[in-house]
């Protein structure tokens, strides 16, 4: 039993974190304010998803914030500024589905560059990708000389209408972003745990030269995980604007933070090798309710860092005391 | 002359095995005693008692006339006995001086003087080492004279060498050996364990000999002949005829340029040599973990192409070392064997599970792995398990060519001979094995072929039948390497 409780410690500690909130926020535990928070763990918990694949082959990724924060920038410039063709003279306003598109492969080429930084280069994956956090965050200032780019909603005449879609709408009831989470969801859970690319991310983050050794291009797993995450980190940029209708150049700042909180609190291994996207997503969700729980109790700002950072802490801690225990058993 | 130190009636057990047995082993004062023996002798055993890092399970160690207790290497230090280990244990970030004086010192080291008697130290060895440079940047024979002066600090006056001469040059080597004489000549006892006879009958006063954890005989050097030495290391009992053999069939695999051989299908080959020969290099460069030579794998050109493609076209690799280069300590045995063959089981890069299955029950049946279920961890196994899962991981693929790296080297002996006995299977279903040994008998008994290098010099290629143990311990000590082919 003790091990028991250990083992799905997440899960236990996401229902003691609800009960608690239920039992001194009154409306806590109403359908309103699930629908709030489940939006704010789908942004946790997509950048946690991109985040585990970088985790699981033992690297870090601490520069999905600020792509979140660049690739709303530049959704804001596609829908309001469009792409000029300068030669040409003429101005392109791509359509929704387009900006998105666009906008995750922009995510994915910054992962990519990460990727071959950390793949080809050999640079240590806190370095590159702390370099990228700044890279991504200045350009992001430039891109609107460090103003926000309001009031999104597009315009008829350009046929870029209903981007707040994506960060508001909502599909049976159910706010778009905790679509966007499920399907995400599924897909990583089905790469990771039924595909060869899974197997050989596990490979890799469990002992990269046995990895080489057995003929797995592991400079190529490398690079996927970081095109990944980039293209995680791209669709919470998205979902972020969207929700608010404006790209601000400093949005999504810390993210990265929460983001392998989730991951840490799943159980997974910082060294790499072990963690489940599934551990992750319970992770999120501890993050993503304590946050918006202290909120509604009102638990001061300050206090509020504190008490996340010892939940983080106190999850580590028992993960030794796991360990320990697997020894004695 | 003194004696030193004396090992008496030691007897050292690890569990249900007896590594060494009742063993008398002594060192006066101003000798170089050689100790030899081969793999899993005692040697290494002996020495980690005598240098306090392992104790006895019975019988006295006595140090001037006195019985002692060696509680751990500090205390050992303290005594005067100091070790000088194969592999170096220097911190390349520091600089000589501090490494010396690591162990020393309280809080708050007399840094200055510290940096004189390293100085002085690296004087005494006769080098021109700067006490202030980092470890780091010097050479690896420079390093093993920062080592002897580590254990000089402490004034010891036994002092271990365990192979010290199998990462230093011919050069690195000359030095060494002055050394060794101006320490003997200061009177201090030297026990010197190494794999290559003609070091030990150059600066061995004395030589004894381990085998199968007893001490068979001491004699002086000056009336030790070749020919003895390797009667006595081996035993005239363990020399067993081989009954069947393999005759090799077409040529599978080849490597030209720094080594020039190839690999026929259905043969077994050893490649034998001394720590350092090279033997590890050859296999790595036919695996493409180091580069050179041009390869060819049954009509490819592999030369330079990554080893993702080796193993695609059917060249496959055991590693050494299990547990750095092998094993996923992560995964279950079955993700532990079919991963390289992944690329066969996946349909769009997703995983057919029941074939995959199917496949790694089948190996797990092939290769007989002991295990309670495919869905165990792979920690879980015996080092003779692990070995085959990871032989089984590089079968999966259909291999062509197949190399092992030391594949004997952690296996217990039960398993161990079982495991040789899969390895001549496989050759006998047409696949063509090399592996790699440091253990002659291991080499003489499971080879159709035998390859022995020496100073990374091919110096002996004969089929198995048509050599003994004593033209490849020859080969193997040669200096300069003359071809020898049958």
């Amino acid at each position: 039993m003790r091990t028991l409780l250990l083992r799905y410690r997440s899960i236990v500690a996401l229902f003691l974190v609800i009960a608690l909130f239920a039992a001194i926020a009154p409306n806590f535990l109403s359908v309103a304010n699930f629908m709030i928070m489940a939006k704010h763990v789908a942004i946790v918990a997509i950048l946690g998803i991109g985040m585990t694949f970088v985790i699981l082959t033992g690297g870090i990724d601490l520069s999905v914030g600020s792509i979140a924060g660049l690739a709303g920038m530049v959704s804001g410039a596609l829908i309001l500024n469009g792409i000029s063709l300068i030669p040409l003279g003429i101005v392109i306003y791509p359509a929704i589905p387009t900006v998105i598109l666009l906008v995750l492969i922009f995510g994915g080429l910054v992962g990519l560059a990460n990727g071959v930084l950390v793949a080809q280069l050999r640079v240590a994956p806190f370095i590159v990708t702390l370099g990228m956090l700044y890279v991504a965050r200045g350009s992001a200032l430039l891109m609107s000389g460090g103003t926000t780019f309001s009031n999104l909603t597009g315009a008829p005449e350009y046929g870029n209408q209903g981007f707040s879609w994506l960060g508001a709408g909502q599909l049976l009831g159910i706010p778009v972003p905790v679509w966007l989470l499920g399907l995400a969801a599924w897909i990583a859970i089905f790469t990771a745990t039924r595909t060869s690319f899974g197997r050989r991310v596990y490979a890799v983050g469990g002992n990269e030269r046995a990895a080489e050794l057995s003929g797995v291009r592991t400079d190529r797993i490398k690079i996927w995980v970081y095109v990944i995450s980039g293209v995680c980190a791209a669709l919470v940029g998205m979902l972020v604007a969207s929700d608010l209708m404006s790209a601000h150049p400093a949005s999504g700042e810390s993210f990265e933070l929460n983001a392998i909180a989730a991951v840490v609190l799943g159980g997974a291994s910082l060294k790499g090798g072990r963690g489940t996207i599934g551990a992750t997503l319970i992770g999120a969700a501890v993050i993503g309710v304590l946050g918006d729980g202290m909120v509604m109790v009102g638990v001061s700002e300050f206090w509020q860092m504190v008490i996340k950072g010892a939940v983080i802490i106190a999850a580590v801690v028992l993960d030794r005391l796991q360990d320990k225990f697997e020894v004695m058993l | 002359m003194t004696e030193l130190i004396r090992a008496s009636a030691i007897t050292k057990r690890y569990g249900g095995t007896l590594a060494l047995d009742a063993v008398d082993f002594a060192v006066e004062a101003g000798e170089v005693h050689v100790l030899i023996g081969e793999n899993g002798a005692g040697k290494s055993t002996l020495m980690r008692i005598l240098a306090g890092i392992e104790a006895p399970s019975s019988g006295t160690l006595i140090l001037d006339d006195e019985v002692v207790t060696l509680t751990s290497v500090r205390d050992a230090a303290a005594k005067g006995i100091g070790m000088v280990h194969q592999e170096l244990n220097l911190c390349p970030n520091l600089t000589v001086s501090e490494n010396i004086f690591l162990s020393h010192g309280g809080a708050l080291p007399d840094l200055a003087s510290e940096r004189k008697r390293a100085a002085a130290l690296m004087a005494r060895l006769g080098r021109t080492i700067s006490a202030d440079v980092r470890v780091e940047a010097l050479s690896v024979g420079d390093q093993q004279i920062v080592e002897i002066a580590k254990a000089l600090a402490e004034e010891c006056r036994v002092l271990i060498f365990d192979e010290p001469t199998s990462a230093l040059s011919a050069a690195e080597v000359e030095t060494l050996f002055d050394v060794i004489a101006d320490l003997k000549h200061a009177g201090v006892g030297i026990i010197y364990i190494s794999h290559k006879l003609e070091e030990l009958m150059r600066i061995g006063d004395r030589i004894s000999i381990l085998r199968n954890g007893r001490m068979i005989e001491t004699r002086a050097v000056v009336a030790a002949s070749l020919d003895w030495i390797v009667t006595t290391m081996i035993g005239e009992e363990r020399r067993i005829a081989r009954t069947e053999s393999h005759t090799g069939g077409t040529e599978i695999l080849s490597i030209a340029g720094a080594f020039n051989v190839r690999f026929n299908a259905g043969e077994v080959t050893a490649i034998y040599g001394l720590l350092g020969s090279g033997r590890t290099t050859l296999l790595e460069t036919l695996f493409g973990a180091r580069a050179g030579g041009t390869i060819w794998l049954d009509g490819a050109d592999l030369t330079g192409r990554p080893i993702a493609e080796r193993v695609k076209h059917g060249l496959l690799f055991v590693p050494e070392d299990r547990k750095r280069n092998g094993l996923f300590a992560n995964f279950t045995v079955a993700a532990n064997l079919s991963l390289s063959d992944l690329s066969h089981l996946a349909r769009w890069s997703v995983i057919d599970r029941a074939q995959e299955t199917g496949q790694i029950a089948a190996m797990i049946e092939r290769l007989g792995i002991k295990t309670a279920s495919p869905d165990t961890p792979i920690t879980a196994l015996s080092g003779g398990n692990q070995q085959k899962v990871l032989i089984g991981r590089a079968l999966m693929p259909g291999p062509k060519a197949l190399l092992l790296d030391e594949p004997g080297r952690g296996v217990d002996v039960g398993a161990r001979a079982e495991l040789f006995e899969t390895i001549r299977d496989l050759a006998a279903q047409g696949l063509a094995v090399a592996f790699t040994s440091s253990d002659l008998i291991e080499v003489m008994n499971v080879a159709d072929r035998i390859i022995v290098l020496a100073r990374g010099q091919i110096s002996l290629d004969m089929r198995s039948q048509e050599t003994d143990e004593k033209a490849v311990v020859a080969a193997a000590n040669r200096a300069s390497a003359p071809l020898e082919i049958a």
